[in-house]
């Protein structure tokens, strides 16, 4: 097996779990960290693609060592995972500070999905 | 007369010599307006935002005007590098569109916010108006890269650019569940980018470029389809898919769009979704034309329907004014999916229609938001059932509220009679009539929640009962109601147009006789038979929902909800089924389900697209 297969599978295993992570944890924060395991995998990919050359189907045994386009995508994609991750985390310090907690499985706006007598009368805002 | 007209003409003919210059002002002003607000600090920013709009709509109608007259797509290369070295900015005859839709709503919501969002006077800026004009600034950007970006990977960065404006802007109010619905946002959104990006480098590491021009002409060169390309397109899809909120992956549209200022619901509602959406038509449209013909149109196409009927039955369903729209927001989007499968028979009805969708809904959503904005801002609340009174307090902004809806529910000559109407001849054309029947059932559903909603507003008993008139309820500003009003006259007045306007979104390709399209549905919408054959059923469903709205002096407001309290058979049969759409919506914006849907979805495109070409 060689290396770039090696790194090929390591990162669609970081996306797999990335993405177990955001769907299935409850926590924003880890969430959040799911999010950067994905991404994490796919700036792998890039680093495969990047050593193996792009467009392999086409240029296939060109000799090519290396490709600089993906390397230059990967460092705009690595800030602007790293601004998401900023403004995410601020969100949800700010959320814990007014007290709204730190999960997203319920829904503030419009929590009783089922009607209540209180919703019936049309009372839902506070 | 001639001789104004001979100066235009020359003025355009000045423009188009100098070639796509023109492209590059759309991305300038928002850019260099976001990094001088922050360095000259608030003090006059509404203003100078207001500014910078004016100029934005007036660089966009100059880049349509050039595109229009041209007949052909402009291109502008950054420094004169031709992809796949360099970078292009391009704009055909559907970018122009969205150029000039996006910066009218802008200008409007500048205005509208003027008074919401102040800084001048004392000198002291409020945080949140300097961070909402700075944001709004942030969000323009990110759209017209979006409309002129040509480079798969400058997309995703455009994208990215527009959610982390639009993130805060729901934020911006600062309390529990704004925030909460914020974060939703983002994180939900990331996700979608997320697989976007994975399914960039996929196409990168299959055809080595990432220009959409360049990979058109490699991936119709293949005699088939790669495994990476369709994985990398079912990705693609599924997370624009998941930007654009479309249905079942909504779980973070209505409370963000229901929380945020009026102004950056607006916004939000009128454009942001657009712009995923826009994606997702370049991709499918343009980077891989033989996708229509594969088994994922109807994937598509059933989503939107889907859309269209579970957001308006839950929207009709609301207590609140604000989450009313934006589920009706929800709806609308369904309808732009429909051009997916009518594209496939009928490619030039069916483009002209989505497009008009896109413009016609922009203007009436923002319109509706900004009304509700003032209804909300004047009684202090957005409830439906307490709304009575507020026609008299504020006739233009209800009438600005009635006109949008008239004009998303599709009357003669409104932009949404247009768009039914190009939909449905391309749904008879391509022989796919089930997609008519879903527009004429959501048209319906869409009279019932706006009858509704009037019907309170006109009728509805007071919460003021007994009290002198008018005391609690604050006045708007009179700008804002003009404002929103002037919207809502654009969404229904779209359909006046000369045909030759609408030759804009067939410019850049090949048999799109868009103006041809609509003078064939303009022909014939204002005779007698027509119109009362359109307007029946809208007055018959109108008509059944203002008999459910208590009248003044009758029951008190409180048990006051039409559909749930109904006694006859008919009422409850209805609100059965309005509560177990109401569940199955609620169930679907969990955050697992949605999760499981877009895996779901994305197996299933993937599917439909295996072995096609």
């Amino acid at each position: 097996m060689s290396g770039t297969t090696l790194f090929g599978l390591g990162a669609a295993a970081l996306v797999g779990l990335g993405l177990y992570g955001l769907i299935c944890q409850p926590g924003a924060l880890r969430k959040i960290l799911a999010f950067n395991l994905m991404g994490s995998g796919i700036f792998l990919l890039f680093g495969v693609i990047a050593k193996r050359g792009g467009g392999a189907l086409f240029a296939a045994g060109t000799g090519s060592d290396g490709d600089p386009v993906p390397q230059a995508l990967v460092i705009t994609g690595l800030v602007v995972a790293f601004a998401a991750t900023a403004i995410a985390v601020a969100l949800l310090v700010r959320l814990a500070e007014t007290g709204g907690g730190t999960t997203l499985e319920t829904d503030a706006q419009d929590a009783p999905a089922v009607p209540t007598d209180a919703n019936l009368r049309g009372e839902r805002e506070p | 007369m001639t001789q104004a007209q001979a100066l235009v003409a020359a003025g355009i003919r000045d423009l188009t010599d100098l070639g796509g210059v023109v492209l590059v002002f759309p991305l300038m002003l928002p850019i260099t307006g976001l990094l001088l607000g922050l360095v000259l600090g608030g003090r006059y920013l509404g203003r100078f935002v207001l500014l910078l709009t004016l100029l934005g709509l007036g660089a966009a109608l100059a880049i349509a005007a050039v595109v229009l007259v041209g007949g052909d797509a402009l291109q502008y290369l950054l420094g004169g590098w031709s992809p796949p070295l360099g970078v292009g900015l391009r704009a055909d005859g559907l970018s122009a569109v969205m150029l000039v839709t996006s910066a009218l709503v802008m200008l409007a919501v500048a205005l509208y916010a003027q008074r919401a969002f102040p800084i001048t006077g004392d000198g002291s800026e409020t945080r949140s108006s300097l961070v909402f004009w700075l944001l709004l600034l942030g969000v323009w950007g990110g759209l017209n890269t979006v409309f002129l970006g040509q480079d798969l990977f400058t997309l995703f960065v455009a994208l990215e650019l527009l959610t982390f404006s639009a993130v805060p802007l729901v934020a911006l109010g600062g309390k529990p569940e704004t925030l909460a619905a914020a974060l939703r946002y983002l994180l939900f959104a990331l996700l979608g980018s997320a697989l976007y990006l994975l399914g960039a480098v996929l196409i990168y590491g299959t055809y080595g470029t990432l220009d959409i021009a360049l990979l058109a002409e490699r991936i119709a060169g293949a005699d088939r389809w790669p495994p990476s390309l369709v994985a990398a397109i079912a990705l693609m899809t599924v997370g624009l898919l998941a930007k654009t909120a479309l249905f079942p992956l909504h779980l973070w549209l209505p409370p963000a769009h229901a929380g945020a200022p009026p102004a950056a619901s607006a916004v939000l509602s009128a454009l942001v979704v657009k712009a995923s959406f826009f994606l997702v038509l370049r991709i499918w449209l343009d980077m891989m034309p033989g996708l229509l013909a594969t088994a994922g149109v109807q994937i598509l196409g059933a989503m939107g329907a889907g859309a269209i009927l579970v957001g308006n039955l839950v929207a009709l369903r609301q207590v609140r004014l604000k989450l009313l729209i934006a589920y009706s927001t929800l709806a609308q989007i369904g309808y732009l999916f429909l051009l997916f499968p009518l594209a496939a028979g009928a490619e030039a009805l069916a483009l002209t229609g989505g497009t008009l969708q896109v413009v016609s809904h922009a203007c009436a959503k923002a319109a509706m938001f900004m009304a509700a904005g003032l209804i909300a801002a004047a009684l202090g609340h957005d409830r439906i059932g307490e709304l009575g009174g507020i026609a008299r307090a504020l006739p233009i902004t209800v009438l600005a509220f009635g006109l949008a809806g008239l004009a998303l529910l599709g009357l003669q000559p409104s932009g949404g009679y247009l768009v039914k109407t190009l939909l449905t001849s391309a749904a008879d054309a391509s022989g796919q009539w089930w997609w008519g029947l879903v527009m004429q059932a959501g048209g319906l559903l869409t009279a019932a929640y706006l009858f509704r909603v009037l019907g309170y507003a006109l009728f509805g008993p007071r919460a003021d009962e007994g009290r002198p008139p008018n005391l609690a309820i604050k006045r708007p500003g009179r700008v804002q109601e003009l404002v929103a009003l002037l919207l809502a006259l654009c969404a229904l007045l779209l359909g006046l147009l000369p045909p030759v306007a609408f030759d804009l979104t067939g410019v850049g390709r090949a048999g799109v006789d868009a103006g041809a399209a609509v003078s064939v549905a303009m022909a014939g919408a204002f005779d007698w038979g027509k119109l009362w054959g359109d307007l029946w059923p809208v007055l018959i469903v109108g008509l059944l929902v203002l008999c459910a709205v208590p009248w003044p002096g009758g029951r008190p407001a409180a048990d006051a909800d039409s559909v749930r309290v109904s006694s006859s058979v008919t009422g409850r049969a209805a609100a059965v089924v309005g509560l177990v759409f109401e569940r199955v919506d609620a169930a679907l914006r969990q955050w697992p389900v949605a999760g499981l849907s877009l895996l779901l979805l994305g197996l299933g495109l993937a599917g439909s697209l295996v072995g096609g070409a």
